[in-house]
């Protein structure tokens, strides 16, 4: 199939390199500590944080002297297009709530907070291709939203290559093709790689040109995530002088 | 990196399911005319660029059947909307492939206007509206979009034959014409044969079989709607396949459904419906006490088509299938196929067919417009009605025809004129027919793919030598031998005694993938090409000459590139170690079989090289003498060979390819190589090797050889492969010839092998049935077979000295190239075959000829004979045409003869009579050639 015209347009009318449109919104479950929702064009998340608090078990504590990280992805059951009943708790949800866990635990201080736990629960609400990343960036907003102390910003995004050509952020479609997907976390100030998967092979030139166009990805989701911070800090203040 | 662009979000739902979309619309789509300033130039398509000053908008339906036209270089500046595109692409992809090659081409102005995602071109359906009006909607609010954007400066015209939407156009203030009414303004008379009708003309068109519409009759039933069929097809009732037309019988096809998991016959022009070779269609069966019925229906009702003599059939895909009952009347055989008759076609396989006209009296007056059938050089496809205003010019021509439309009422379907190829009966026109009709491309290499040649002249470099991957055999006794002439040599041997007793054996093929890198432009072509064509005056190369027949070529006493093969063999031929390398070779020796059979044969020869070749050839008998043991079948053809004028290039002579010794010696080792190299690509790349299989034949493939033998007293036990092998051992006639015969007909009752990638099938499929070997591939001609440069890449990868490109990762990309390898070699094969019975044909115009031939198969009307001299089979006939054997003569089936009602005079299968071979000219210029008994 063709997943990039000879025009050099995708399926969906962006070009190689482009990304969907992104959108956020920090505060949403008013119950949470920190919550954002996170959109990567038809991919819809949101993620709600926790903590830090005291353990509720003891017996998962390993190490007493940093703060427990906890993870729970779950999809809901209207965010594909079949609507079937999604298992909690299957395999992939495992992998996945992990992934994010070890992602997310790269940069937030535990040291700081020892005895303690952080929850971070992340939903999908629509699946369109990227959820893996979309949720990486809704629970570092939420992070930072709960006021965690975090070494960086962890930010996520996707690259994958049909047709011969590395493409950005793909979608539903472009990511059941059978090509390559690369998942890629940045942490952006630090300049390094906290999350890196691949579900097929490439050649390692290829790898190395669509890692570096996910990397880039990454740092523009930063920037976007920067911005969105900044935006709801001043707004913050503004509040607390008014 | 993430640009900025003005983009809004829309959705798109479907019905069923619901699907939502996300369209992005940009501002930074160009609109490719050269003389707007408005647009940005885009980076990269910037080539094409429209100059003229009108520009044409074209709507779906103008693409799809105006094609031909638009590939003529009078049409130009044309812009094509995405809309369109996606439309033509879904109907046909074969016309989306030439328009998308137009766009591409940088000679012609066709520029590509992605319109759906144009943030000003962007249409959303409207309630109610049909997808048809959405697109017809979309192409004007391009159209009228462009002439806003381009103001008065260029004409902006849209060309449609739709009725309703050139009102509509006319109405929202947009030029729109009809094809025809473009086409006239250009004033080129010609081109107008180019414009295809449109179908509501063909009602009103006078017919030539009939004239006046209101006694056109129906002569075929409905087609049915693809809803209707969607459900058929899902409840059972309908079958779904690809619809063959017998080569030799084109009033017999086959379906194969899966559905039934057996093939549908479909006999007779009424049930097959209007479909053509290749169309994926519906079938429906018919109640099974009709499908003998059915069968002598058809015979009966179609016009008597004769066989023609053509070339032995090598094997069963080149021979007819014979399903017909030898006579109808008398004997009724159980049918063992569901017939079935067509209710739909769900994809269309037309494309352009070569042939010429039926030869027909010339209208009054030169110049106006006259109607021609045209018949296909292609027996499959039926003839074609077509409409010219040149017909004295295109009489006596080769021509080209695409098929355009087949309504109910018409026998056959109606065409256009494409082009012209050449005179009829001309050798060069009649050479090209073959390659147009096996879709052979035989243009020159174009200059990119010879930009990627090292320059000449070419040897090996110091870093050849250097490189630690290549081993220097430059001081081993390397020889080749080939055909007498060869220059393209891609196979060199060696064979040194080593002082243990044993034998150092080695097989050095060309290293065509030294110079040949994955997805250049010369890669892309020799992939495309996937084997080099021998004609019987021509060759067409694969690969550019300075490749093939010097770069490459394994010529004597200068250093080469190999890729080579070295066993250690026990003197009893036993493998006892295998290894694989690059390496530099200086050949010795380039000996023609001829010669080094002489070499051989001459016992007072002591030299080294003799040696070898002796060594070689006992370790060879060896091989081959285990190979037949575990069943291998030696197996026959009647390969015919010319000798051609040089000067004339007409045939001075013809005769039977012999094989010698030395022949069968390197085939024994090309074998062995081609075995090591798929056992060693496999065990690295089990799922990505490119592999080669011999299915067996079933046992109703081999009926008719059953049939044959038993008529005179043999029997062939087909169980295994070992156990034919060994009964055609024991099939001995009283004369020489008898064996040979046997295995020629033994060959075509098989299928011939085919590429296949490793990961599509199961390893018992693997088999090669005639070689008796459980695995097989190709990489011994990298030269002239694309296949062998793929698998000396994956061996090259095997070893860890080379990096498979990404192609190799992707299993439906693999699949589509073993399944092109398999068209392009079966394409090769049946040019060759029809070049050779062209030649054939101009060879016994001269010489009318007394020979000797054996009857191989019995008609209710006489015979087929075979011709061994001259490799030929053809009809015998002992009645008249149109007596259809009726009366003076019966057919005894179970002892396979013709017999006179006085019982005075028999003919049976496999006898030997002496015929007379002359080429007569029924209609004119329509030579061909005639078999009468003597
Ligand atoms: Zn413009």
């Amino acid at each position: 199939m063709e997943f990039v015209s000879p025009e050099g347009l995708r399926l969906d009318g962006r070009r190689p390199t482009e990304m969907r449109q992104l959108r956020a919104e920090i505060g949403v479950v008013s119950k949470a500590d920190g919550s954002a929702m996170f959109e990567m064009g038809n991919t819809k998340v949101i993620a709600a944080v926790y903590g830090p608090r005291e353990v509720q078990n003891k017996g998962q504590q390993i190490n007493n002297d940093h703060a427990l990280v906890r993870c729970e992805y779950s999809m809901a059951n209207f965010s594909t297009g079949d609507r079937v009943r999604k298992p909690k708790g299957d395999r992939r949800s495992i992998e996945i709530s992990l992934v994010i866990r070890q992602t997310m635990e790269a940069c937030i201080m535990t040291h700081l907070m020892p005895r303690s736990q952080i929850d971070i629960f992340v939903q999908v609400l629509q699946a369109d291709g990227g959820t893996r990343s979309a949720c990486i960036n809704a629970a570092t907003l939420a992070l930072a939203d709960a006021g965690i102390p975090m070494c960086d910003l962890v930010t996520s995004c996707s690259a994958g290559y049909l047709n011969s050509t590395p493409l950005l952020d793909l979608n539903y479609i472009e990511d059941s093709a059978g090509g390559a997907d690369v998942t890629v976390g940045i942490l952006p100030t630090l300049d390094k790689v906290t999350l890196l998967q691949m579900d097929a092979k490439l050649p390692t030139n290829i790898f190395e040109d669509v890692m570096q166009l996910a990397t880039e990805g990454c740092k523009a989701i930063a920037n976007y995530i920067r911005e969105m911070l900044a935006e709801n800090t001043k707004q913050l203040e503004f509040r607390r002088d008014s | 990196m993430l640009k900025s662009n003005v983009f809004s979000k829309k959705t798109r739902n479907n019905k069923i399911k619901k699907e939502v979309r996300e369209v992005y619309l940009r501002d930074d789509i160009c609109c490719g005319v050269s003389s707007c300033t408005t647009c940005e130039s885009p980076t990269a398509s910037s080539a094409t660029r429209l100059t003229a000053s009108t520009i044409l908008v074209v709507d779906t339906n103008v693409v799809l059947h105006q094609i031909d036209l638009l590939e003529n270089p009078a049409i130009d500046d044309v812009v094509v909307l995405s809309v369109v595109l996606d439309e033509v692409k879904n109907k046909n992809l074969s016309v989306y492939n030439r328009i998308r090659a137009l766009c591409s081409n940088s000679l012609r102005k066709f520029y590509v206007f992605a319109n759906k995602f144009h943030k000003d071109t962007h249409v959303e359906k409207m309630e109610k509206e049909s997808p048809n009006d959405l697109n017809d909607r979309a192409i004007r609010v391009a159209t009228q979009w462009y002439q806003k954007h381009l103001g008065g400066a260029t004409r902006v015209l849209l060309v449609t034959n739709d009725r309703e939407n050139k009102r509509k156009a006319t109405e929202e203030g947009i030029f729109a014409e009809t094809i025809e009414s473009y086409v006239k303004s250009l004033e080129q008379p010609d081109l107008l044969d180019l414009v295809v009708q449109p179908a509501s003309v063909d009602v009103n068109m006078e017919d030539i079989e009939d004239s006046r519409p209101s006694k056109r009759k129906v002569i075929y039933a409905e087609h049915k709607p693809m809803s209707e069929i969607t459900s058929g097809l899902r409840h059972g009732i309908y079958h779904q396949g690809k619809l063959r037309v017998n080569r030799y019988n084109p009033f017999e096809a086959y379906v194969g459904s899966e559905s039934i998991g057996d093939e549908i016959i479909i006999y007779g022009r009424t049930n097959m419906n209007r479909a053509f070779d290749g169309d994926i269609v519906a079938v429906e069966l018919l109640p099974q006490e009709q499908w003998h019925e059915e069968k002598s229906l058809s015979i009966a009702d179609e016009e008597e088509e004769e066989e023609d003599v053509h070339l032995a059939p090598s094997s069963a895909d080149d021979a007819p299938r014979s399903t017909t009952p030898v006579n109808a009347a008398d004997q009724i055989p159980v049918p063992s196929r569901p017939s079935g008759r067509v209710v739909g076609i769900i994809k269309r396989n037309w494309h352009s067919y070569c042939g010429s006209l039926d030869p027909m009296p010339m209208p009054a007056g030169s110049g106006s417009i006259a109607y021609a059938l045209f018949v296909s050089k292609d027996r499959r496809i039926p003839k074609i009605r077509i409409q010219t205003r040149q017909l004295g010019n295109l009489l006596n021509k080769r021509i080209v025809v695409t098929v355009d439309s087949w309504d109910r009422q018409s026998r056959y379907p109606f065409g256009h004129y494409v082009r012209v190829i050449g005179d009829i009966g001309d050798r060069d026109t009649e050479s090209e027919m073959v390659l147009i009709e096996n879709d052979i491309d035989a243009r020159p290499f174009t200059a990119q793919v010879l930009a990627c040649l090292p320059p000449l002249p070419w040897s090996v470099s110091s870093e050849d030598l250097a490189n630690p991957i290549r081993i220097d055999l430059r001081q081993i006794r390397v020889f080749s031998v080939d055909p007498p002439g060869c220059k393209d040599i891609d196979d060199a041997l060696h064979c040194t005694a080593l002082p243990n007793g044993n034998y150092e054996v080695g097989v050095h093929i060309a290293d065509v993938t030294n110079f040949v890198h994955p997805g250049s432009p010369l890669d892309d072509e020799a992939s495309k090409r996937g084997t080099s064509v021998y004609l019987v005056e021509r060759r067409i190369d694969m690969l550019p000459k300075p490749l093939t027949e010097d770069i490459c070529s394994l010529r004597a006493d200068v250093e080469r590139l190999a890729f080579s093969v070295i066993w250690e063999m026990t003197p009893e031929a036993e493998i006892i170690s295998t290894r694989f390398s690059k390496s530099v070779i200086k050949s010795c020796a380039a000996l023609s079989y001829v010669e080094a059979q002489a070499r051989m044969d001459d016992s007072r020869l002591m030299d080294p090289l003799t040696t070898d070749l002796r060594n070689m050839n006992s370790l060879a008998k060896v091989m081959r003498q285990r190979r037949i043991e575990r069943g291998a079948l030696t197996l026959a053809s009647a390969e015919v060979k010319f000798q051609i004028d040089t000067e004339t290039h007409d045939p001075l002579d013809i005769g039977m390819y012999q094989i010698r010794e030395a022949n069968q010696m390197v085939e024994e080792f090309m074998l062995a190589a081609n075995v090591s190299v798929a056992a060693q690509i496999l065990q690295i790349f089990p799922v990505c090797s490119l592999l080669r299989r011999h299915p067996s034949p079933t046992r109703e493939m081999l009926e008719p050889l059953l049939l044959t033998a038993a008529a005179v007293g043999i029997n062939l036990d087909v169980s295994s492969s070992k156990a034919l092998a060994d009964s055609l051992d024991r099939a001995v006639g009283d004369d020489p010839y008898f064996n040979k015969l046997i295995r020629i007909l033994a060959t075509r009752c098989m299928t011939q092998a085919v590429y296949f990638c490793s990961g599509d099938l199961s390893p018992p499929e693997f088999h090669h049935y005639g070689l008796a070997a459980p695995l097989y591939t190709h990489f011994t001609s990298p030269i002239r077979r694309y296949a062998d440069v793929f698998v000396h890449r994956l061996l090259a990868a095997s070893l860890g000295i080379f990096q498979l490109p990404t192609i190799f990762q992707d299993r439906p990309q693999l699949t589509s190239v073993a399944d092109n390898l398999n068209y392009r070699h079966r394409n090769a094969q049946m040019a060759s075959r029809a070049s050779v019975e062209l030649h054939t044909l101009i060879y016994f115009k001269k010489r009318p000829t007394d020979t000797e031939a054996r009857i191989v198969k019995i008609r209710s009307n006489g015979f087929i004979v075979f011709v061994p001299k001259f490799g030929i089979e053809g009809p015998v006939y002992l009645t008249s045409k149109g007596q259809k054997g009726g009366g003076e003569w019966y057919v005894d089936e179970q002892q396979q003869k013709i017999i006179k009602m006085d019982s005075s005079l028999s003919y049976s299968v496999l006898q030997t009579l002496r015929i007379h071979m002359e080429v007569v000219e029924p209609q004119p210029n329509r030579p061909k050639l005639q078999l009468t008994l003597i």
